[in-house]
């Protein structure tokens, strides 16, 4: 059974290429250039879904993506949007929504339990009693939901691409054509977007036999693709508006971000279903969906026709009918048949039947659509008394529209009701926002091309910096409504729905007034009404209108619903975006993966955090490479660390502004720790600031606030005005830390630095060469032995780090990464910013009043904050460390310390340390606990407690010996 | 996203630039001193209510700052002012 018309003049398929696909494991055909739901239809398939909750037979409602009757998946993709996705070869679809076949649906005695699933039902139903709820989840969760994901998908990525333009015109019917013309000719560079493959709008269905409209659309069409200016983006809905006209276009291949100067908004109107009881039977569709069907898909859309008329556009569709080879049982007129113009004349004086006064007052049938009971309408209510039935398979409603306006109220545009259209229209638009054809209420074609001509030229003069005189915005509107204010039937026994995507029923939004949930924003959120994956494009305007009645208050005074991005669900594939972060490479980066390195993130950079050693485990890898520090020699890749040259008269002065300590005192070839805290007295960053000259200082910031410092000391020199120059040398510098007893024996024979301990004192910084490459040493001790930080051009650190490695070999040089170094830093007590303090940690919390000279300073960022904090301490870092020879479970970073079954502190840092061996730790401890305790415990992982030993820091080398003195007495 | 008419560098997209709050300055005296409910209120405290502010911005690309005159309710940028007039000084 085929109900295919005979070709029609605008028809979207190619008869000549059959595609063949499966649905439900039957072969169907049908031709290139068919929706799925059109080539189902012409097969003979005329249920096409079920519904969401009570899954009720479903066939086609709109056909314009402004419903999801008709959803499918297949084995690669669930949610396929039967209305608009193209057919391909191949494809092997069932109904998204079914349980079992879509004939026999296992769920569909849902339907007959519904008045026992009010409104709000879950909410209320389910949470009590507690216990229960897991049993009823399991069941709801299966229940819910629409279609299965696929989780073997592969990874598709789409890339984005990024255009420009002058103006940006939404939509390309009659209005939209005509602005990008107008806009065009008069010069200015246009983007012409529209969702469907073909241009040309309600031009194509609903002027599809106007003889009069048939040369203007050739016309319109051949001028636009020729311009040189306009270019067409068909296949592209527009689903956002965000600040100075950037709009998202998603398409086939994925986004396009569009920035515009302006936009001109032809985006038209939606068609709105009429609420009767059964109206989603199929056979019931808008009228707006049968011209699609006949005029893109040259299908019949039944044999027999009911058509519920609330505008004149009922009539035309008719008459469409009619020519289409569809007999009409009866025009049902919701007013009166005499206002609406020649084409209701021509269709009595045809003889066709009109009722005028009358709706539907309920449609028949079980799996489609059988008859329609008809009844007297007084503009508010069925006489249910006097009632008739007509026989039909098919019932048009055409009762209104609403304006596709989401995205101008996302662009800020405000929207009234006009009781002359009774339809929303904007009343203002913000800068750069033009708007035309039917969505601003201009209707008939005279009426869009003269509106599109004044909205493209206000453009244009807007673009220019000129302003047209006129206030132009209403000048083109119709004087007619084309919507019945109340295109809604109460019955007794329900099933007239508002949301089909939702199975919202009137009833339901009545309940959920009468709940208090009477405010248009709640009313949608406690019965979902719009919030399916239509988004209420075909039941917000009907919602509204309910709302408005049952609260006695005009539509302008019930509002709407907040119009926000998306506008129409966008597959993830075209959000989904590739890493544009940076990630930073320092100059030996191939060296340590050479070197078996397992790197780490660290800020924007990547790090080795230890190299992996054949037959040894990550932690023993870690173990050694400590252990080679200690007894040996190790060096580290420090290139991370923020590198800053600050410069001129007032450095010092803005130095002693921005850290804790006084730098102004600071001695040339010297460097000092260098505390930063932000104005509330948290620390923000450490690092060193070493003295070259009077005006000449050299600093260096953790590696992940290496930019956050640059910026504090940037914005603080030009907010005081003071003379000085920064030169952020983080990535022009590497820096590497050779630390270990054989350090200087190492460095002495390749650089002309005095190394000796009277020349090159612990702290000190020296500038020279080292194997002729010009550097900066500084005597560190982060890490507990004698150290040099060597800071030297990127370009010339491999050659030197080469070279260590190679001249350290005989004294057992190794290589140590993050995990190492941190485990160094633990021994010696010394604090991690950002591991061991958090976002209110202040220096008296970490043990560092020493850092806060209160007294002998006047100022610094945070000053008066400390001061308050000096006496205020409400916890302490502290060291622990477990027995010797612990064999339990070992303590983690973040287990939470436990007094009395309250938190009283967690571990910051915990390893276990080859020199003491012992595991070793960090805490931020509550006071008292944390100076009057000497045991503590920690709740590990699985619940246990285990008590740790609190310690005095550092845990090695109180003394510092092995940093400071010659090596010869330590060792 | 929100374009911002840079007078040095054009017209170029928020996203390059951090925002770093209201043009504000410490509440100290020239000796230091400082009432400790006024830096209270100074370090804690923001009025946060829409109008018309002076902000501090960062361009990342060019690592210059700016004071923009922005009318945060309409968020439209009014003028950039020259930093010479949020200048302030700090006790030595």
């Amino acid at each position: 059974m085929s109900c295919r018309l005979d070709p029609q003049p605008l028809e979207w398929i190619n008869r000549s290429e059959t595609l063949n696909f499966q649905f439900e494991g039957r072969a169907v055909q049908g031709f290139a250039g068919d929706c799925i739901t059109s080539a189902l239809l012409a097969s003979g398939q005329t249920l096409l879904g079920r519904s969401f909750k009570y899954h009720r037979p479903r066939s086609v409602l709109s056909l314009a993506n402004h419903d999801v009757n008709a959803l499918f998946e297949s084995a690669e993709a669930t949610n396929i949007r039967g209305d608009v996705v193209p057919l391909q070869a191949g494809m092997n679809l069932r109904a998204c929504h079914a349980n079992g076949s879509l004939e026999q649906d296992k769920d569909a005695w849902l339907g007959a339990f519904s008045r026992f699933l009010p409104v709000g039902f879950y909410y209320k139903t389910f949470h009590k009693p507690k216990k229960f709820f897991p049993f009823w989840e399991k069941i709801i969760r299966q229940k819910a939901g629409l279609g299965r994901i696929s989780t073997a998908w592969s990874v598709e990525r789409q890339a984005k691409q990024y255009a420009f333009c002058d103006l940006l015109v939404i939509g390309a019917g009659a209005s939209g054509l005509q602005a990008a013309l107008t806009a065009a000719e008069a010069g200015a560079d246009v983007v012409l977007a529209d969702e469907n493959p073909h241009l040309g709008g309600s031009l194509d269905y609903q002027y599809a036999q106007d003889a009069q409209a048939a040369s203007l659309r050739d016309q319109l069409k051949q001028q636009v693709y020729q311009h040189p200016r306009i270019r067409v983006f068909s296949e592209h809905m527009v689903c956002g508006w965000y600040t100075d006209h950037y709009l998202p276009l998603v398409g086939p291949q994925g986004i396009t971000k569009l920035r515009a100067q302006g936009v001109i908004f032809a985006t038209g109107v939606m068609e709105q279903p009429a609420v009767f009881r059964n109206n989603d039977l199929p056979g019931v569709m808008l009228a707006s969906a049968a011209q699609r069907l006949i005029t893109r898909y040259a299908i019949k859309p039944g044999k027999k026709a009911v058509i519920l008329a609330g505008n004149a556009e009922a009539y035309s569709a008719a008459l469409d009918l009619l020519r289409a080879g569809v007999e009409i049982a009866a025009i049902v007129d919701l007013a009166s048949s005499q206002t609406r113009g020649e084409v209701a004349e021509d269709l009595r004086h045809r003889g066709v039947k009109i009722l005028d006064h009358s709706a539907v007052y309920e449609a028949c049938g079980k799996k489609s659509l059988q008859a329609v009971v008809v009844a007297p309408f007084d503009g508010r209510n069925c006489d249910s008394g006097l009632t008739q039935t007509l026989d039909c398979d098919l019932l048009l409603t055409s009762v209104g529209w609403a304006p596709t306006a989401q995205l101008l109220y996302q662009a800020k545009a405000q929207l009234a009701y006009d009781t002359t259209l009774e339809q929303l229209l904007p009343v203002s638009l913000p800068s750069g926002i033009q708007v035309c054809g039917r969505v601003n209420g201009a209707f008939t074609l005279a009426q869009r091309l003269a509106d599109a001509k004044r909205a493209a030229q206000a453009a244009v003069a807007e673009l220019r910096g000129e302003r047209l005189e006129t206030d132009a915005l209403a000048t083109y509107r119709d004087s007619q409504a084309h919507s019945h204010p109340w295109p809604i039937v109460a019955h007794p026994k329900g099933k007239n729905f508002v949301d089909f995507d939702e199975d919202l029923q009137l009833k339901d939004l009545y309940n959920a007034a009468k709940e208090g949930f009477d405010n248009i924003e709640l009313i949608k959120r406690f019965s979902t009404n719009g919030m399916g994956p239509s988004q209420g494009k075909h039941a917000n305007m009907n919602g509204i209108r309910i709302l408005a009645q049952i609260r006695g208050q005009s539509i302008d005074a019930t509002g709407s619903t907040t119009a926000r991005p998306m506008f129409h669900p966008v597959p993830i594939s075209a959000l989904a975006g590739r890493r544009f972060r940076p990630e930073r490479c320092t100059a030996m980066h191939a060296w340590h993966l050479e070197h078996q390195a397992k790197m780490m993130e660290a800020g924007v950079w990547l790090r080795p955090e230890y190299y992996a050693r054949p037959g040894l485990s990550r932690e023993e890898a870690i173990f050694q490479e400590v252990e080679a520090v200690r007894k040996q020699l190790g060096l580290i890749d420090v290139s991370t660390l923020g590198k800053i040259e600050v410069l001129g008269p007032d450095a010092a002065r803005l130095l002693d502004l921005v850290y804790t300590m006084k730098m102004s005192t600071l001695k040339i070839g010297m460097t000092r720790y260098a505390l930063m805290v932000d104005q509330s007295g948290v620390i923000v960053d450490d690092g060193i600031v070493g003295r070259l000259a009077e005006d000449q200082f050299y600093v260096t910031a953790t590696t992940s606030h290496a930019d956050a410092t640059f910026k504090t000391l940037s914005r603080l020199l030009v907010e005081l005005g003071l003379e000085v120059r920064l030169v952020n040398r983080t990535g022009s510098l590497a820096a590497m830390n050779l630390a270990g007893r054989a350090a200087r024996q190492l460095l002495s024979g390749i650089t002309d630095i005095d190394l000796s301990e009277a020349a090159f004192p612990y702290l000190g910084i020296r500038e020279g060469q080292l194997l002729g490459h010009p550097v900066r040493l500084i005597r560190v001790g982060f890490v507990g032995e004698l150290g040099y930080e060597i800071h030297l051009s990127a370009q010339a650190a491999l050659e030197v780090w080469n070279a260590l490695m190679q001249a350290g070999a005989p004294a057992g040089i190794r290589p140590f990464g993050v995990e190492a170094q941190r485990v160094l830093r633990l021994e010696k007590g010394h604090i991690i910013v950002g591991q061991d303090t958090d976002g209110l940690t202040h220096p008296y919390e970490a043990n560092m009043a020493w850092a806060v000279p209160l007294k002998s300073k006047a100022w610094f960022t945070g000053k008066a904050s400390l001061a308050r904090l000096q006496g205020l301490c409400q916890r302490q870092l502290i060291g622990f460390c477990l027995p010797p020879h612990y064999q339990g479970p070992i303590p983690k970073e973040c287990h939470l310390l436990i007094e009395q079954g309250e938190i009283i502190g967690r571990i910051t840092s915990i390893a276990p340390s080859p020199a003491l061996g012992r595991v070793i730790g960090l805490a931020m401890v509550d006071l008292p606990w944390a100076n009057s305790s000497k045991f503590l415990q920690v709740r590990v992982d699985g619940g246990a407690l285990v008590e740790i030993e609190v310690c005095s820091l550092p845990f090695y080398d109180a003394e510092g010996l092995r940093q400071t003195a010659d090596l010869t007495e330590v060792v | 996203m929100k374009l911002f008419d840079c007078p040095v560098i054009g017209r170029r997209p928020i996203s390059e630039f951090d925002y770093f709050g209201e043009v504000r300055r410490p509440p100290v005296q020239a000796d230091g001193s400082v009432a400790p409910d006024v830096w209270s209120d100074f370090v804690f405290n923001r009025a946060g209510a829409p109008g018309v502010l002076r902000e501090w911005w960062y361009h990342r690309p060019t690592g210059r700052w700016y004071v923009m005159e922005r009318d945060t309710l309409k968020d439209e940028v009014l003028r950039f002012i020259d930093i010479q007039e949020v200048r302030y000084e700090l006790p030595a």
